[in-house]
């Protein structure tokens, strides 16, 4: 049961130190395996997803009402 | 093919789903081709192709993995035909991401992306899925159709491959040789140019 435990602490272990380190802030000490660029992958993620869904998107969702 | 039409309420479910992953569509595509407009348009192939292929999704789960899947071959076929070679955002924000001790430039946002565009398809999709979007081991390999320890490798090698480059300071740089890189450099020139004052030169 432990070890399972650890397993997924483990598995889980890429979110959960991408947002501590995004709410940390920076200080330049590596947990574990983890590069302190690592939260940038996030943020180049993430700086995608905040942007607004450009008209083109809107125009195909319209767009697929009328295939069916 | 469709024995089984889909009610209307269930394809107006499909369609809130959908549009609800599109950022993240738009997110994984930015990060495996570097351009923006190509990747919107891989975006909306994949929808298409998500739309319809609607009766294959199985309501409940998960939208992003299924339409993952798709954008991901997608983007596998173009770039089998040669497209996104070389080519690299140059509007991701210059936004500082770490400064590495014992060297003089600042990471940036953007050194990032550029760096990751090196690496092998394979590799960086695996990172992206992991360590970008969040999906746990398993979900980025049945996304990608393989193992999971093929992903964990893959995953491993692709972070060896970037901490090498932040560390040794080999980053790309826009100076690949390409047009867009050339278009960059003189942009930077320009802007060396002003700063220094050594404007007008033609």
């Amino acid at each position: 049961m432990k070890s399972d435990k650890n397993k997924v602490g483990k598995d889980c272990s890429d979110n959960a130190e991408l947002s501590s380190q995004q709410t940390g802030g920076k200080s330049g000490h590596r947990t574990g395996q983890k590069p302190e660029w690592a939260n940038g992958l996030r943020q180049l993620y993430d700086s995608v997803v905040e942007e607004p869904l450009p008209d083109s998107f809107k125009d195909l969702l319209a767009r697929l009402d009328d295939k069916s | 093919m469709s024995d089984s039409e889909r009610t209307p309420t269930e394809r107006a479910d499909f369609k809130r789903e959908l549009t609800e992953v599109i950022p993240h569509l738009r997110a994984f595509a930015r990060g495996l081709c570097g351009r923006p407009d190509m990747a919107d348009d891989l975006v909306q192939e994949a929808m298409l192709k998500a739309w319809a292929a609607q009766e294959r999704f199985e309501p409940g789960t998960s939208m992003r993995a299924w339409t993952f899947v798709i954008l991901r071959n997608a983007f596998l076929t173009d770039m089998r035909r040669n497209r996104f070679r070389g080519e690299y955002d140059e509007n991701v924000a210059e936004r500082i991401l770490t400064a590495p001790a014992g060297q003089e430039e600042p990471i940036h946002l953007s050194d990032m992306h550029r760096a990751l565009l090196t690496l092998p398809p394979e590799r960086r999709e695996a990172l992206l899925l992991v360590g970008a979007g969040g999906f746990s081991y398993d979900e980025a390999a049945s996304i990608c159709g393989c193992a999971v320890g093929t992903i964990k490798s893959r995953v491993g090698r692709a972070r060896a491959a970037l901490t090498k480059m932040m560390e040794d300071g080999t980053i790309p740089r826009r100076s690949t040789g390409d047009e867009s890189a050339h278009k960059a450099i003189l942009q930077e020139l320009d802007m060396v140019a002003a700063g220094n004052g050594i404007s007008a030169k033609s």
